[in-house]
């Protein structure tokens, strides 16, 4: 490499002359910043400690202590115990797995059907401006309030109720990935495509080869947004459609039969989102893989 | 032979509004580009050079004249010449050695062929070891030489250049434009640079053309006559240098009370 080792002899030869030549080489230790002590090393570990067993021990004695009564907020232990119930005699799995269902089932045509649209939005300038007002009125209008209308649509059965909660799931997902794919289409640089160009690329190629792959960290940070999305549309779809399966179900038994039954589905879910979310993340992780780890998510950087 | 003519090329550019003001960018240019020769384009900035590029490249079309290339009149993109700019314009999600393939690929050369050209190549340029990195793990200097060897992957009979150093450190300038000419006049490849560095245009072409302020038009055409085209390291130290930077600044009306970026 010889302009790396061009420019490294240079350093070096500045940096060794500089100091030699300013201050004797006895005062060169004293430049050296003392290691951090304990408490600055680890003060992020200590403090997450310190508030992790605040938020235990408000939980499970404060509210209790502040006269806070059980229906109203469950402590820790009694949402454990109502977990074992819910467990052994109210089928908690099988509710779990049809809400997971309808989540992953949502998340992927959403996020099917955005990106769908923002690469044929992205690679159509006109189609894009004449549709932008209606695409921002969509974008604007609150999607979960067309559950009823779904319920409208498809009646009363079990699948007729799960597919008013994965539809909600569809509307919430698609917006956000739809106009990430399109603002990273729209945003690929014009030089890369010349390029591309001079060697007489076909649209096609420009398109796979280029916008494709330049849409992608735009695309996983929708995917981010979608997956957490995806839980709320499909809750808001369970609970709109009075189903009688699913996390939204217990969530609708929980207003007879207590806080403690609330609390659990709501934690449910938000497992069920996390565990979306994570799996996003790695497989962003592995396609975005060329990327310098500070860029995560930031789209087109 | 001519490898790359222009000929009375004028390119005017429409009105960016209805009702604004349309641009003539270069008016009657006439070059002729000989086989195995390297050709540099000074003149101020907004001049028109790039747009001159622009055209020989196929990317656009003249309103006035005629472009040719080996003999034929450019319609359109072609793989007769091969650009290389300022910004190497890598692919980040591609590997370096991917990078370097990418006009192969596009042109469908099979996958094992056009790996075996880049390799050597990218070993030509000191990125032997680098083939695997992505392009956000290399310095400037690294990527520019990734580009030039993309360029030359392609094989062109012309190379286009567009102030392809011009982003990069003094040093590692010089090491790229060694890299540069001796691969041109190993290869007895065509080159038409573009470049705002006076040295430069010296060091490394056979003949410089200067442009006048826009609408560019060729105001003059000095023969470079130095020998080593091949080292412009060793061209650089001539004596005969500075009488030419003499020349090309005062064509350029620099240090007249005006300037290059005018
Ligand atoms: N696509 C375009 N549309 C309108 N004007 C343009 C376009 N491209 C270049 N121009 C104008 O043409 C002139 C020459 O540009 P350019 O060729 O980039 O100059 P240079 O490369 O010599 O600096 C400039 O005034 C620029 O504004
Ligand atoms: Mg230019």
């Amino acid at each position: 490499m010889a302009t790396i080792s061009m420019g490294k002899a240079m350093n070096d030869a500045t940096a060794s002359a500089v100091p030699a030549a300013a201050a004797p080489p006895r005062a060169e230790p004293a430049l050296v910043p003392p290691p951090p002590s304990f408490w600055r090393a680890y003060r992020v570990a200590i403090w997450s400690a310190v508030v992790l067993a605040l938020f235990v021990l408000g939980w499970e004695w404060g509210l209790r202590a502040l006269g806070v009564p059980k229906y109203f907020i469950p402590t820790l232990s009694e949402i454990g115990v109502e977990f074992l119930r819910a467990y052994e005699r109210m089928d908690l799995v099988h509710h779990t797995v049809i809400t997971t269902f309808e989540v992953l089932v949502g998340f992927a045509l959403g996020a099917l059907l955005g990106m769908a649209m923002g690469y044929v939005l992205g690679m159509s300038p006109t189609a894009e401006k004449v549709l932008s007002p209606y695409i921002l009125a969509l974008q604007i209008a609150p999607k979960v309030a067309f559950a009823p209308l779904f319920v409208l649509w498809f009646g009363f059965s079990v699948e007729a109720k799960m597919s008013v909660a994965i539809l909600v799931a569809v509307l919430v997902v698609f917006f956000p990935i739809m106009v990430n794919v399109l603002g990273a289409v729209r945003a690929v640089d014009p030089a890369m495509i010349n390029l591309a160009r001079t060697f007489s690329a076909t649209r096609w190629q420009i398109f796979w080869k280029i916008e494709f792959p330049a849409s992608m960290p735009a695309l996983f940070s929708g995917l981010r947004i979608g997956s957490t999305l995806a839980v709320i549309g499909v809750t808001v779809g369970e609970l709109v459609g009075g189903i009688n399966r699913g996390l939204g179900f217990l969530l609708l038994s929980g207003e007879t039969q207590g806080a403690p039954l609330v609390f659990l589905a709501i934690l449910v879910l938000t497992v069920i989102g996390i565990v979306a979310y994570c799996a996003v993340i790695l497989a962003e992780r592995s396609v975005l893989h060329y990327m310098p780890r500070r860029d995560f998510g930031k789209p087109n950087s | 032979m001519i490898r790359l003519q222009f000929d009375r090329v004028t390119k005017s550019f429409a009105p960016q509004r209805r009702g604004g003001e349309g641009v003539t960018a270069i008016a009657d240019v006439d070059v002729r580009v000989e086989d195995g020769e390297v050709v540099a384009l000074i003149g101020p900035s907004g001049c028109g050079k790039s747009t001159l590029l622009n055209l020989a490249s196929g990317l656009d079309r003249p309103t006035r004249g005629r472009v040719f290339v080996d003999g034929a009149e450019v319609t359109g993109p072609n793989s007769h010449v091969a650009f290389m700019l300022q910004r190497d314009l890598l692919l980040p999600w591609r590997s370096i050695l991917d990078n370097v393939t990418f006009g192969q690929e596009i042109q469908h050369v099979e996958k094992a062929r056009r790996r075996e050209v880049a390799r050597k190549l990218l070993d030509k340029y000191h990125l032997g070891e680098f083939v695997d990195h992505y392009p956000h793990q290399l310095s400037g200097g690294m990527r520019q030489r990734a580009a030039l060897a993309r360029t030359m992957a392609m094989d062109p009979d012309v190379v286009l250049m567009d102030e392809p150093f011009s982003a990069l450190d003094a040093q590692t300038k010089m090491v790229l434009q060694q890299d540069l000419a001796r691969t041109l006049f190993e290869e007895k490849k065509t080159a038409f640079l573009i470049t705002h560095d006076l040295v430069e245009a010296i060091a490394l072409a056979d003949r410089i053309l200067v442009m006048s302020r826009r609408p560019g038009r060729i105001v003059r055409e000095i023969r470079v006559d130095l020998p080593d085209r091949d080292n412009p390291m060793v061209r650089r130290q001539r004596n005969e240098m500075g009488s030419l930077i003499a020349e090309l600044m005062s064509l350029l009306d620099i240090g007249h009370g005006d300037h290059l970026d005018g």
